[in-house]
């Protein structure tokens, strides 16, 4: 057991399962392997605090723990390869790793509008160094900025975009509300009349054709034709699973890598996947397997793979998701698997109008709640959190 | 065991409470109280309230 473990990609995943390897029992190496040159850091404060300006970069950084003190951390470095039958992976200087086992933590990078128009000016948010550079642009003025994208982080940048006074925001669509994809219609109309009435511009139901301007974007051009004046683009349409290194193992990477109920990955004891790269079943829902993209997943996904991999057999995994967003003044606060129950939306408490929490149900069984507004609402989640533990499994 | 929460950081997003109830807990109005000195018994709840809390504002000091 010489070479140790292996962990790929060193962010909130990567650094939960170095942790959750300690603490699961696991004496021997660790390498922790990323390509960033920083050490994990929080992303939920980057589309928020850190844009704004009102939380600097430094703090971002996670606490380090005592039992990791001995952990390896190789940054500034990207896998290429991995031969899963040899277990080895190769780095970006040639160089191969060997490993007795492998977490595999690489997460997501933004995807990317291919349509035509000059790069310049146009952003993403995702790590350190993107929040860095737009926020830079930001606080410009008389900036002008255009957010492709009304999902979570596009809604969250428009609205620190409002705060940070940029009179110009927009946001480019082509679903005809915000966030209805995975929060349904009845909150997506909710959020869209407090974005506007605190001063997002809203352009829905029209999709993207290319960009204006020589060097550097200086219009957004619709399908429609419409051409939006834009200085600053920001894209948030989606993200991708960095998994082009694991290709060539007969793995399904279909979306992200797939994993079994324990978090394996290809059906080897020793390799796992954490964080919003893997695509697992849960047991609490259909046995479907799915990403789930929320920052308390690596966190749950590292505890059990590392139970996994020192072979303590941990059982099914079965987390109940949670997430929050904070736009504006106001907070999402999310439990269970909304998306699952969009078919049967229900006020459950209050009123779309102002604090509210709407329960999302499948078969006639409560799946998910989600309160927007302040505090009232989020103590009335937090209620029926309990009460979303204690559902039985739904059926395939 | 010390706990220290920094009040400044925190946005009473309650997810240490359903990790570490024992030691965290809401008022009326939705802000955070806890326990600053709790039993060594508590550690492994306390360890999973700090990694949950999603602005990183609770420290265990011994
Ligand atoms: C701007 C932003 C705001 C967010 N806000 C919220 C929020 O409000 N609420 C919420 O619940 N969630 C939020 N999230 C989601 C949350 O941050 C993610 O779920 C979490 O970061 C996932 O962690 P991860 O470790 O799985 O993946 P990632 O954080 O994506 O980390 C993967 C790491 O692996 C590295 N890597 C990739 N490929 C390789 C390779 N080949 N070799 C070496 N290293 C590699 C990458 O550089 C990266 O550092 C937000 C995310 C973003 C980007």
């Amino acid at each position: 057991m010489a070479a140790g473990i292996v962990v790929a990609g060193a962010s909130l995943g990567g650094l939960r399962a170095a942790e959750h390897l300690r603490a699961a029992g696991w004496t021997g190496r660790i390498t922790v392997v990323g390509e960033e040159p920083h050490m994990p850091y929080n992303r939920p404060p980057l589309s928020k605090e850190v844009l704004s300006g009102k939380a600097p970069f430094a703090s971002l950084a996670f606490t380090p723990k005592p039992a990791t003190a001995d952990v390896e951390w190789r940054l500034g470095t990207r896998i290429t390869a991995a031969r899963l039958d040899e277990r080895t992976v190769t780095l970006d200087d040639g160089s191969l790793l060997p490993y007795d086992g492998l977490v595999v933590a690489t997460g997501m990078r933004p995807r990317r509008l291919r349509c035509p128009g000059p790069l310049a000016g146009r952003h993403t948010v995702r790590t350190l160094d993107d929040a860095r550079r737009l926020r830079d642009e930001l606080t410009r003025p008389g900036v002008r900025v255009v957010v492709v994208g009304a999902g979570f982080i596009g809604c969250e940048v428009a609205a620190t975009a409002v705060a940070l006074g940029v009179a110009e925001v927009t946001v480019v669509d082509p679903l005809p509300l915000p966030m209805a994809g995975p929060l349904g219609e009845l909150l997506g109309r909710a959020l869209l009349k407090r974005h506007e009435e605190r001063g997002v511009r809203f352009v829905l139901g029209a999709g993207v054709a290319g960009f204006h301007g020589d060097e550097r974007v200086t219009g957004v051009e619709l399908s429609d034709g419409t051409v939006l004046a834009a200085d600053v683009v920001v894209e948030s349409v989606g993200s991708q699973a960095n998994t082009e290194w694991l290709e060539g193992n007969g793995l399904d990477l279909s979306d992200g890598v797939l994993t079994d109920e324990s978090l394996r990955v290809g059906g080897r004891p020793e390799v796992v996947a954490v964080g919003d790269v893997a695509r697992f079943p849960n047991a609490r829902y259909d046995g479907v397997p799915r990403r789930v993209e929320h920052w308390s997943i690596p966190t749950d996904t590292a505890k059990h793979a590392a139970k996994t991999l020192v072979g303590a057999g941990p059982g099914p995994f079965a987390p109940l998701p949670t997430f929050w967003s904070d736009q504006h003044d106001f907070r999402l606060q999310s439990f269970g698997a909304p998306a699952l129950g969009l078919a049967d939306v229900r006020v459950l408490d209050g009123d779309p109008a102002g604090d509210v929490l709407v329960g999302y149900h499948a078969d006639d069984r409560l799946v998910g709640v989600v309160a927007l507004g302040g505090q009232p609402a989020a103590r009335l989640a937090a209620r029926y959190r309990a009460h979303l533990l204690q559902q039985p499994a739904l059926t395939a | 065991m010390k706990v220290v929460v920094d009040m400044n950081k925190c946005q009473d997003h309650g997810q240490c409470v359903f990790a570490a109830p024992d030691v965290f807990t809401m008022d009326d109005d939705g802000h955070l109280l806890y326990v600053p000195d709790p039993d060594d018994a508590l550690r492994d709840e306390v360890e999973e309230a700090a990694d949950v809390c999603p602005l990183q504002a609770i420290r265990i000091e011994g």
